[in-house]
């Protein structure tokens, strides 16, 4: 059972706006059957260019429908600049937060006004452009790069829950690491410069990240019958290998993500993203 | 069965089902004062070893085993992974499994660990299905081989509660002398089972679906047949599971199994009836819905049911305010993106396969429960295909 606030339930059970408005200014068709979910968004556009009506027609689960009635709420009254800013965060947050693997129900939102704005404006969306990544949910590489930036996502895991790319045959999952360690590493040349001051040599990284799994983490791991073993250090990128036990749970990639990442993170720098070896 | 003084209509019985009142009775003295260990010397210790070995003998009974043919378990998933483990060490030089591409995942996450894992040591043929979700007998024929350690072949499907025929497919198994394993959990106490004259080796029931607790198996393990057991420790089980003996669920599994033989004839009779009703109610009045799975090779208590162009997580919250529980085959019940396997593998077009809702009953259902059902769902579909942009009603 997912756990799911008041305002998603309110928001399901008792949705706001549904239908299509009369002769909208814009429209924006986001998902499929396929999918699992599918968002029709239709905005009304006074000549202030003032969003004065918002109506929507969805095919998916609780927090799609909620979220599609929440953001028709939040655009009703907003100038079409102030709706473009609108990110799936913000839609996230009104309803008090959804579950992480939902959020994918959020980004549908924001793609859906996106593409009812630039239909409004007579623009072809950017996103179109991209190359498709994940074939399952028809996800191109723009969409991936741009969740990355707008949530600061940091696994292919999460990478998923925000815009289901790799959730279906997981073929794309290898692409999906390489945008995420492209697009983190550009990302990071300049600003983490600025927060992180104090620069470690690649030497002492290692030394310290050795000197960690060592002392904090082969203990846990050893009692349960399992090892780790560092195999790559590459920028913020920790390459390690699980050994014993370990290696067959169906568990280690919590293993790694909620352990073995939070203590380094924690203990020798934090921006280091833990990976498991293939 | 009500929670907060509200009526609860449960239909979701394949999930887990209530615990019998007659078995809460007959187990709780070995929750309070017979609390002794059935390995102890002393009387004390030695009275819980008599009340296992009488439930044993009644577990025996309704699958027409041999007492000694019966060793408990935690779970449904221990069993199968006991019984397929089992047969791969016992042939170690055999590197073929035989399955199918509709199991519960206790026996397909076991298949593909089997697979990854093992670095590929291990060949896995699924078997396919058809729309229906029967299995092609020739293609199962033209796949047993030299090489083959194992069959392990559900009895029925837990999501569409189509039966396979395991009788024969054992018979064609043992003639090339494979082993043969069925997870029965769905079908025990639902279908006559009588093992003493078939050639299945292995069997996997559960006791939480069949009105016993949670938390307490069996497999069933022929006579003569190798074991190589899977929890090794004490020397419960004859050495087949070592563990201390789950004294008061063993005993609550033995009632639910006597039970259970008394009230099949209900269960294929009762029960069937309100199955049929419900399915044919909601089929004839909610406008493109369909029945998933073969119609009549099926057990008596389960209907797949889909809802074209609607979302089954959305369709099961709405039934969650009238208090009817039930289950979906839908990828946003799980958490995972892709719909139920079972469905997928049955070719069940992605526009059914996203709205499929599964109800399973149980002889604790009433006609009066099927009639608020069928009353209350066609409105909670129309409200949700009123908003889908697929429909156009």
């Amino acid at each position: 059972m997912w756990e799911y606030t008041d305002k998603v339930q309110q928001h399901f059970l008792n949705p706001h706006n549904v239908g299509e408005v009369d002769k909208p200014s814009g429209s924006g068709d986001v998902g499929s059957l396929a999918c699992g979910d599918a968002l029709k968004l239709t905005l009304k556009i006074n000549s202030d260019d003032i969003i004065t009506d918002a109506k929507f027609k969805t095919f998916g689960c609780a927090s799609a429908i909620a979220s599609s009635s929440v953001l028709t709420e939040m655009v009703i009254g907003m100038s079409v600049e102030q709706a473009a800013k609108v990110t799936n965060e913000d839609i996230a947050d009104a309803l008090g937060g959804l579950p992480k693997e939902k959020m994918h129900c959020s980004v549908m939102g924001r793609e859906a006004l996106e593409a009812a704005i630039a239909d409004y404006r007579g623009l072809i969306l950017p996103m179109a452009e991209g190359e498709v990544v994940c074939e399952c949910f028809g996800v191109t590489d723009l969409d991936v790069i741009r969740a990355i930036n707008e949530s600061t996502l940091r696994s292919v895991e999460e990478i998923t829950n925000f815009t289901k790319a790799g959730g279906g045959c997981g073929k794309c999952e290898d692409k999906l690491r390489e945008i995420l360690q492209t697009t983190v590493s550009s990302k990071s040349e300049v600003p983490v410069l600025q927060v992180k001051p104090k620069r470690m040599t690649s030497l002492q990284k290692i030394k310290k990240i050795e000197e960690v799994l060592e002392r904090e983490i082969r203990p846990g791991l050893r009692k349960d019958g399992g090892d780790i073993e560092l195999i790559d250090v590459d920028g913020d990128f920790v390459i390690v290998s699980l050994r014993g036990a370990c290696k067959s749970c169906n568990k280690s990639q919590t293993t790694i993500k909620e352990y073995v990442e939070k203590k380094l993170r924690e203990l020798v720098l934090d921006s280091l993203i833990v990976e498991e070896e293939n | 069965m009500t929670t907060a003084n509200k009526k609860i209509v449960y239909m979701d019985n394949n999930a887990t089902s209530q615990v019998a009142p007659e078995v809460i009775e007959e187990m709780l003295p070995y929750l309070t004062e017979a609390y002794g260990n059935p390995s102890s010397m002393h009387n004390f210790g030695g009275q819980t070893g008599t009340a296992v070995r009488t439930a044993r003998e009644k577990i025996a009974s309704l699958l027409g085993a041999e007492p000694e043919e019966i060793t408990f378990t935690s779970c449904g998933t221990e069993s199968d992974s006991t019984a397929i483990l089992s047969a791969l060490r016992t042939y170690p030089e055999k590197r073929h499994v035989i399955t199918t591409r509709v199991e519960h995942p206790a026996v397909k996450s076991l298949c593909e660990n089997l697979e990854s894992v093992t670095g590929h040591k291990y060949k896995v043929t699924r078997l396919k299905v058809d729309s229906e979700g029967m299995l092609d007998i020739a293609e199962y024929e033209a796949a047993l081989s030299d090489d083959t350690a194992i069959v392990s072949v559900m009895w029925a499907n837990n999501e569409t509660g189509v039966i396979f025929p395991v009788e024969e497919m054992a018979r064609m198994a043992k003639q090339r002398g494979i082993l043969f394993h069925t997870d029965a959990v769905q079908a025990v106490g639902k279908l006559d089972i009588n093992l003493k004259n078939l050639d299945i080796d292995f069997l996997s029931l559960s006791g939480h679906k069949l009105h016993a607790p949670k938390g307490v198996g069996v497999l069933y393990i022929k006579r003569g047949t190798l074991f190589v057991p899977f929890l090794t420790g004490g020397h419960q089980e004859t050495g087949r599971r070592g563990g201390t003996e789950n004294v008061a669920s063993i005993v609550a599994l033995g009632r639910a199994c006597e039970l259970a033989g008394e009230k099949m004839a209900e269960e294929n009779g009762r029960v069937r009836q309100l199955r049929d009703k419900l399915e044919e109610g909601l089929l004839s009045k909610v406008p493109k819905s369909m029945l998933n799975g073969h119609k009549t090779s099926r057990l008596p208590n389960t209907a797949n049911i889909s809802f074209e162009y609607v979302e089954g997580e959305a369709i099961l919250l709405h039934m969650n305010q009238h208090n009817i529980c039930a289950s979906s085959g839908s990828a946003c019940t799980s958490g995972s993106l892709e719909p139920s396997h079972v469905l997928r593998a049955m070719g069940v077009p992605f526009t059914a396969a996203h709205g499929s809702i599964r109800f399973s009953l149980s002889v604790y259902n009433t006609e009066e429960e099927i009639d608020f059902v069928i009353e209350k769902m066609p409105a909670i579909i129309e409200s949700l295909r009123k908003m889908s942009p697929f429909w156009e009603g």
